[in-house]
């Protein structure tokens, strides 16, 4: 209940936060849907054709009336109607967006566990500073920036995989990369200190008394203990990295959702840019929602907590 | 603050790099824009050339340096990043701080609006912003900066609650002191660090954000640039001039990388538990000792060390033995290095510490060496203090108690269930088959210390060791738990040694009592002798005075042990 409340909650407050967006633009919205030299007689029949002359409530009643409906409006460049350019749009952000999610947590979770193994107690000095380094650092360079060097390295100097557009599977390596690199380094850290957490616990010393395998406790009595936190957190690294897939989108020519809105606030495409913001928000939203409802299913004890606070 | 500066502790080596990099960041954004600003933009013939003496990055399509331009960007960045940080720090404190001094009410409904807030990635909140307004250089720190103020105020709003319980905070407020007053004069300056601390951070994700906005063409337009801008313009000449890509990337690395240098450090140095310690070696255990033959004793230690690799001795040589069937006592209070003995004995030193020995050994098992995985399993179980802690949360009973049987009998699922089963209902557990289902949340800490003494008997273990197996229950539990050990020894005549601070505990039980103190055996006493009081050693005597003043409350955990 609590989490259907949240989700009513960020749906409203969407809403209302994108249709704010078009009134609150200096100039006037009518003119720009008009277009570039219109007179002001077409401007006039723009403004009423959109329903920019009633007063905000009304339009605002529409506009929401409108999202319940899957209708917000056609694009004022394109004429398409934004409900269907954002059906093009979206599998293709989903498709890298996804895949980094999986790579991320299969690279992540493994390294840092094994790092936290390996460097129990103050072991291996030197392993645990160069994991340290190489993981702030990675993490300190901005998506877009790798984004750009591996196109440099990868797709310029090397010519392996296409620098942009979306037209072979090959095409998705250089994003996908792009995207995973940051979170798998912050994501192995968290798993890293987790594990070192967990491997403290009495009842790891209570396996190590029944002498299982080091495999057999690792596998059954650390990673279990892992996945609240770990997920948690990674639900929430995981909304946030939406904000990266609209630049690497950029960099790559990709054709989703992220491209779409810098094209569309380029162009003052206001349908548009409220469309693929409210999706993008439903999404960040349904992540942290989903992490929760996993938490539960996995760990009853999580049942009906919040466990945003770590 | 001052007298922090100059520790040597402060300046790690990570703070060091972070500031001197920062210092040189600030130069040259002071001095950059001075000195090369013609170079970085007046327009030559000299267009989009290679990497040469003159022009040590190329130039670009205009032929600009593309070097002088990086390092002119860098004032326009700073101070771009700055002013948003300092837009999301400012509002972010005082929103905070106001839902904090708000009512109840209030204060959840805003809490709850930032926690939203929160999760909605602060890019794209930025995109909204930057979507209203025009693109350029101040639409660009506004929307940056008020992208981050919900996360902030959530963080200051959480930082006056946990402080506005303490002590000095609640003292203010009784005195009569304005709330106002107290946000100011007393909270404020305890969040000071911790604020400080997360400005750094809220710098570094300001540059990453900005120069993001910027990048994608919606931050600062020509013929003003920032790193970000510069970015973009290397994107569009990515296949003739790949090198321009190389400055804005670099200094935006360098600049991230050096405050993110300095948060940590700063964080790291505000909370001393983060710091860690090392050790040189691995430890290397003494695997050359032979099992002496012809001995009775099932248990035999001889001059037992135990240290903290090159500090201290925790374990100062002990020798003794447990015969076949005789219940040891090791009694001393914590520290004595009772346990420390006891987890040697049972194979299960902690790996921090080094064990050396003349000899240790169970049955024909050399624990110096390392014996057989499944025999240790078998012949020696350990029942550990806390059973609050001792199950793993996350998995059902039945899987944790059948480990041993399933992993090292070769047991299959059923037959283990019903081994435990039966054992489970020998000591005294209701509805057992119910029990493996659940998870150790579910049952109460006596069940569980009583479900562990249950699993530690299934394998008919040669010996138990028991580590203050009651120190942690309640008066009447300690009873139950006590009369279980007694049975086992009765019906099944296994041997244990017994851990305990409390010498009440030990005496119903025990046919031998061994006395700790600082490492050392200093008394050695038949169950007879102490029941006579016939002891010698004053710290001996210091623990039986200790018996009356705790027996109020333990005498039925004695009378009940006694009576079957």
């Amino acid at each position: 209940m609590r989490r259907l409340g949240g989700l009513l909650l960020s749906f409203v407050v969407l809403v209302i936060v994108t249709f704010l967006i078009v009134p609150l633009i200096p100039g006037d919205p009518a003119a720009i849907a008009a277009g570039e030299g219109a007179s002001p007689a077409q401007i006039a029949t723009v403004r009423a054709e959109l329903g920019l002359d009633l007063p905000l409530l009304t339009q605002f009643l529409n506009y929401a009336s409108g999202v319940l409906r899957l209708d917000m409006g056609a694009s004022f460049i394109s004429g398409e109607a934004v409900s269907a350019l954002i059906f093009t749009r979206f599998p293709f952000t989903a498709e890298i967006a996804l895949l980094a999610i999986v790579l991320v947590l299969a690279v992540a979770v493994p390294l840092g566990m094994t790092m936290a193994i390996l460097t129990r107690g103050g072991r291996s000095r030197w392993l645990d500073t160069g994991f340290n380094f190489v993981t702030s650092l990675v993490y300190s360079v901005p998506q877009y920036v790798v984004a750009t060097l591996l196109v440099v390295v990868f797709a310029v100097t090397l010519r392996w995989f296409p620098a942009a557009g979306a037209a072979t599977l090959n095409s998705m390596v250089l994003p996908t990369a792009a995207l995973m690199l940051g979170p798998a380094c912050v994501i192995s850290r968290i798993v890293r200190r987790e594990t070192a957490a967990v491997l403290e616990k009495d009842y790891i010393r209570t396996a190590r008394g029944w002498r299982l395998s080091v495999l057999r406790t690792n596998a059954r009595y650390v990673l279990p203990n892992l996945v609240t936190t770990t997920l948690t957190l990674s639900g929430l690294i995981l909304a946030a990295q939406l904000g990266g897939a609209v630049v690497i989108e950029t960099v790559f020519a990709w054709p989703g959702l992220g491209q779409g809105i810098v094209n569309a606030i380029l162009q003052r495409d206001y349908p548009v840019i409220r469309g693929i913001i409210l999706v993008l928000g439903l999404l960040a939203t349904l992540i942290i929602i989903l992490v929760d409802l996993i938490l539960a299913i996995i760990d009853p004890r999580n049942l009906g907590g919040t466990t945003h606070d770590v | 603050m001052t007298s922090r500066f100059r520790s040597r502790e402060f300046w790690t080596p990570a703070m060091a790099t972070g500031a001197v990099l920062l210092i040189a960041l600030i130069l040259i954004a002071v001095l950059a824009p001075l000195t090369l600003k013609q170079a970085a933009e007046q327009l030559t013939p000299n267009a989009a050339q290679e990497p040469s003496a003159a022009h040590w990055l190329g130039t670009d399509d205009f032929g600009r340096d593309l070097l002088a331009r990086a390092l002119v960007a860098t004032r326009l960045t700073l101070l771009m990043t700055g002013g948003a940080a300092a837009i999301t720090v400012l509002a972010g404190v005082v929103i905070g701080l106001a839902i904090w001094l708000s009512g109840r009410r209030v204060r959840e409904a805003a809490l709850r609006v930032l926690e939203t807030a929160v999760a909605y990635p602060s890019l794209i909140f930025a995109l909204v912003i930057a979507a209203v307004l025009e693109p350029g250089v101040s639409s660009a720190v506004i929307a940056i900066g008020i992208a981050g103020i919900p996360g902030f105020a959530r963080i200051t709003a959480n930082l006056a609650s946990s402080i506005s319980s303490s002590e000095y905070v609640v003292t203010a407020r009784l005195l009569g002191v304005s709330p106002v007053r107290i946000a100011l004069r007393h909270m404020l300056p305890n969040m000071a660090e911790p604020l400080l601390i997360l400005s750094a951070t809220v710098f570094a994700l300001s540059l990453v954000e900005i120069s993001a906005l910027s990048f994608i063409g919606l931050g600062v337009q020509s013929p003003e640039y920032d790193f970000g801008r510069l970015l973009n313009d290397s994107l569009g000449a990515l296949y003739t001039q790949p090198v321009e890509a190389v400055g804005p990337s670099i200094m935006i690395a360098i600049t991230g990388l050096s405050v993110m240098l300095i948060g940590d450090a700063l964080a790291a140095h505000a909370d001393p538990r983060a710091k860690r310690r090392f050790f040189r070696r691995a430890l290397q255990r003494n695997r050359t000792v032979a099992v002496p033959v012809g001995d009775a004793a099932l248990v035999r230690v001889e001059n037992l060390r135990i240290s903290i690799p090159g500090r201290q001795e925790l374990v100062k040589g002990i020798s003794f033995a447990i015969n076949p069937g005789e219940v040891v006592a090791l009694v001393g209070e914590s520290g004595s290095g009772k346990s420390l003995t006891a987890m040697a004995i049972a194979g299960l030193p902690s790996e921090d510490l080094a064990v050396e020995a003349d000899g240790v050994r169970v049955g024909d098992m050399n624990m110096l060496a390392e014996p057989n995985q499944s025999r240790l399993a078998k012949e020696i179980s350990i029942v550990y203090q806390d059973p609050g802690t001792t199950f793993n949360p996350s998995l059902r009973m039945g899987s944790q108690l059948t480990e041993v049987l399933r992993t090292h009998l070769g047991l299959g699922g059923a037959k283990a269930r019903n081994l435990i089963t039966e054992a489970l209902a020998a000591v005294n557990i209701t509805e057992p088959a119910k029990r493996l289902r659940q998870h150790p949340h579910e049952l109460s800490g006596g069940m569980r210390q009583r479900a562990m003494i249950a699993a530690s008997i299934v394998t008919s273990p040669t010996l138990i060791v028991a580590d203050e197996p009651t120190t942690a229950l309640d008066v009447t539990v300690q009873a139950e738990v006590l009369r279980q050990f007694r049975r086992i020894h009765r019906e099944q005549g296994t041997a244990m040694l017994f851990i305990s601070h409390d010498l009440g505990v030990v005496e119903a039980l025990c046919d031998t009592v061994l006395v700790m103190k600082s490492g050392e055996i200093v008394e050695r006493l038949t169950s007879g002798q102490l029941a006579a009081r016939n002891v010698h050693h004053p710290y001996t005597k210091a623990l039986l005075a200790a018996i009356p003043v705790l027996d109020l409350g333990r005498t039925p955990v004695v009378a009940g042990a006694e009576t079957p």
